[in-house]
Order: C-alpha cells, then structure tokens, then sequence
C-alpha cells in the first residue's frame, strides 16, 4: 500500500499531541499533593516517559504487536525494532511512525499508574516497578486488544485504549494502594492539595492531547477521525459538567471537580469513540461525570488512600466506556452495533474483554508490588516521607 | 496582653485551630516558616552517606490573649499540636506593648 501523506501528517500530530499527556499527568498529580512532593509527583511522570520510551523500543512493541502466541502475547521477531522500517507495508503509514505512536500510549498508561504510589514511593523501586509493569501488565493487554490477541478476536472493541491504558492503569493504582498502605497521617489531618491551577492546566494540557488519542486512533485522516474527534469533545465536556453540578449539590462547585469531571468524560469515551453517535457520547460523559464522583466518594468513605483517584477515575471510568461501548456502538458509525441495535454479542465481548483486563491488571500489579514490597522495599522510610520526596528522592525543593 | 507564638508542625493547624475555637479563642495570625532546633534539622541515612535536611517547614500561630489567659492558651496549643515525637516545635511568649484595631483606630486593651 502506497503511503498517504495526509495520514502520515495526521499520525505525526496525534504522536506529539499524546506525548504531551504523559508530563500533563504529572502536572495533573503534582498540583493534588502537598508541596513537598511536587517535584517528586511531575518527575515520576517524565522518568516514566523516559523508561518505557527505551522499554518500548527494545522489547515493549514486539511484546504487543508482535506475530501472536496463543493470543496471550507477540512473539519475539521485532525485538529492538528489527525488521520495522520506514516502507509502508500493509497500512498508508510508516510502521515506525506506528511504533512512535503506541510508544505514546504505554507512556501515558504508566504515568496514570502513578497515582497509587502518591508521596510515599523509593524511586529506584518504582524504576524498577514501572519496567516490569509495562512489560507484564500493558504490553499483553495491548496484545489482546489491539495485536491479534483473544480479546480482538473475541470481538471486544477498543478504540483506543479504554482496557489497555484506562482499567489497566486505574485497577493497578488500586491494588498498589492497597500494597503500599496509607500515608502517614492520611485520615487524621488533611492534605490539601498543594496547587490547583497547577492541576487544571494539567487537565487542560490531557484534554487537548486527548484528540490526538482518540482522533489519532482512526489511524486514518478521514471521517471516522472527525467523528472520534467530536464525541472525545462532547463527552469531556459533558463530565465535566456532571461532576460540576453532582459536587454542588453536596457544597461548592470546584474546579477541581469539573476537570475531574472532564477526565471522567475522556477516559469513558475513549473505547467507544471511533463506534459511538455524538448524542450517545453525550450520554456516555454525563453518566462517567456522575458515576465517577460517586466512586470517589465512595473510595473516600472507605479510607481507601487512592487519592488521587486513577481508580475512581480511570479504573471505573474506563469500565463504563468499555460497556457503553458494547451499548452505544452505531452501525453507522464505523460498521458495528452494540446493544441498543440488537447485538447482545457485542455487549457480552466488551464485557469480556474490560472485566478480563481489570482481573488481569489488578492481580498482576497486586503480586509485583508485593513483591518488590518484600524484596526491595517499595516504600521511602517515615523521616522521608515526613521531610517529602523532593529533598529525599531528588534533594531538590520548589 | 501577650502574644503566644507557637511553631509547630503544618499537619497539626487544624486541630489547634479547632482546639483554640472549643476554648473560645478565635483571632490568629498563621505563617508559613522554615526553621531548625537542637537536633538541627533531620538526617536521612544512605547507603555510605548522610544527607542533612536543615529546614524543616513548619506552620507559625500567633495569638494574643490577656495575660491571665497566657497559660490555658500554651496548654490548649500543646497538646492539640503534641505527637510525642522530636519536631512538634516551641512555643514562645511575648509581652505586647498595645493593639491597634485598623478600621476604627481605637485601642484595645
């Protein structure tokens, strides 16, 4: 197939517009911690970047997009990139530029996972952490979805990530919570975040590198790339208004609460976007601003210090997109019906495939943090979380 | 009049505040500080080395009481602010000349 320069300008952008979110992330995190942490909170993000960009190169891709192997995982044959040139082959593409893409992905997946380790984390053992994770929880997961793997060929459909890099990022923040424990103090004073405004340009920053996710994913400069487009707009959007006006009813509208909301929104349309109507993403945001605030509150009244809610968020978020996606999807849209056209197949499929990859992910990021836990240690001592992982992680401050 | 002035840990303002509120006492200056005492800040261990943290940050409450009220507030701020553990701070007494309120400019005894 010839190459299509039009296609092969749209994937550049959509490359640069997601890299962006990886350090976007990070700013998003760092402005909900204390301010001792906040160096420490954007680093982690851009030293994510950095290990799963060579990661992804060396072995990350091949591991995801590899031939299959008993639609479990790729085989081994572009291990360090071999054989994976510039030509276009079977798309109107480059498969490097391909590779840069995904690499994209798996970064910014990384970098959600870092809300479970919020203000408490070694980073030698999170270094170590976030190669294995991305080795053995995203690269088979992105097979299963997007290489060949059972899920694709099951039929559960995921546009651009909603198991892969949502419910992937936002279970493994969980049960990391869970293994590292709570911080010091956390239910006896408060932790105010440190910055806000740090936090919306960080929302700000993830919503415009949101189109190129999602729009990007079409693989295509066409239709269904406008179409992704519009609804990845229309659900942040409409979360975000959900979660504004949910949180009023309890008290103050804060903004905080409308990125929130708006996070909700993308992460829910993410899955569906290149197979939802514009009315239906409107739903599927509205439903995602609300039902991810209730998950938040619920987190908090269960003293679950997951506080920077990639579970809430991402994690449930993602759940919903991934059945919304079995509901909502329109023929019209891009060829497949969900249930509201009658197709119970699809909805079983996606159910499938988002409940599997939330299994998965939660099991295998809950035995490799409690083992790191017991062998390296994943948590910094209590001086060291007292004076903050800025000075004791970087010796740096604010 | 004196003015109580206590250092103490960030994380533990809320509850000298609501602790200084049960005992009626409401008017405060909060500051955010930096500071050191005789452990000279704290020392982080490593592998073959020790990295000393001078400054440690810290949360200032400055409250004048009459001078009858001097002990109860000291004894209110401590243990609202006590963990037990080396770093809850000071807690320092000054005299204060007089006190001005700026909106009227009366004084205030």
């Amino acid at each position: 197939m010839a190459l299509d320069s039009g296609t092969t300008a749209w994937l550049l952008v959509s490359t640069a517009l997601v890299m962006l979110m990886t350090p976007a992330v990070g700013f998003f995190y760092g402005g909900l911690v204390r301010k001792k942490n906040l160096i420490s909170m954007i680093a982690l993000s851009f030293v994510v970047f950095a290990l799963v960009s060579i990661q992804w190169i060396i072995i990350g891709y091949t591991l995801a997009f590899g031939d299959d192997v008993g639609g479990i995982i790729g085989s081994l044959d572009h291990i360090g990139l071999s054989g994976i040139g510039v030509e276009s082959g079977d798309a109107p593409y480059p498969p490097l530029l391909f590779v840069a893409f995904q690499l994209v992905f798996a970064t910014v997946t990384m970098a959600i996972v870092t809300s479970g380790f919020a203000e408490r984390v070694r980073l030698s053992a999170f270094v170590l952490f976030a190669l294995l994770w991305t080795t053995l929880v995203y690269d088979p997961l992105a097979h299963w979805a997007w290489g060949g793997g059972w899920a694709m060929v099951f039929g559960s459909l995921d546009f651009a990530g909603g198991t892969v890099v949502h419910i992937s990022s936002g279970f493994a923040a969980l049960a990391i919570a869970l293994v590292i424990g709570k911080r010091i103090g956390f239910g006896e004073y408060t932790m105010e975040p440190c910055n806000i405004p740090m936090t919306l340009l960080g929302a700000g920053l993830l919503w415009f590198g949101w189109f190129g996710f999602n729009a990007g994913s079409a693989l295509a400069a066409n239709g269904l790339a406008a179409s992704a487009f519009i609804v990845t707009n229309t659900s942040a959007a409409a979360g975000a208004l959900a979660w504004l006006f949910a949180s009023w009813v309890h008290g103050k509208p804060s903004s905080l609460g409308m990125v929130s909301g708006a996070i909700a929104g993308l992460v829910a349309i993410t899955p569906a976007a290149g197979y939802v109507t514009v009315p239906a993403s409107l739903v599927i945001g509205l439903v995602a601003g609300v039902l991810c605030y209730a998950c938040m509150l619920w987190r908090i009244r269960k003293g679950l210090d997951e506080s920077l809610d990639a579970w809430s968020i991402h994690g449930m978020g993602g759940l919903w997109g991934a059945i919304a996606t079995g509901i909502f999807a329109a023929a019209a849209v891009n060829g497949y019906s969900g249930l509201i056209e009658g197709n119970v197949q699809q909805f079983v499929a996606n159910a499938v495939g988002a409940l599997s990859a939330l299994v998965y992910a939660f099991v295998v990021t809950y035995i490799l943090a409690l083992v790191i836990d017991r062998t390296v240690g994943l948590r910094v001592s209590e001086e060291e979380e007292y004076v903050g992982l800025d000075i004791s992680q970087h010796g740096e401050r604010v | 009049m004196m003015m109580v002035s206590a250092i103490i840990r960030p994380e533990r303002l809320e509850s000298v505040k609501k602790a200084l509120e049960e005992a009626g006492i409401f008017g405060m200056t909060v500051t955010e500080v930096q500071g050191r005492g005789d452990q000279k800040g704290i020392q982080l261990q490593y592998r073959g080395r020790t990295m000393n943290v001078d400054l440690i940050p810290k949360t200032k409450v400055d409250i004048v009481v009459p001078d009858d009220k001097v002990r109860e507030t000291v004894a209110i701020v401590s243990n609202a602010a006590r963990t037990g553990k080396v770093g809850d701070g000071r807690i320092f007494v000054l005299p204060v000349a007089s006190s001005f309120r700026i909106r009227t400019g009366e004084e205030i005894p």
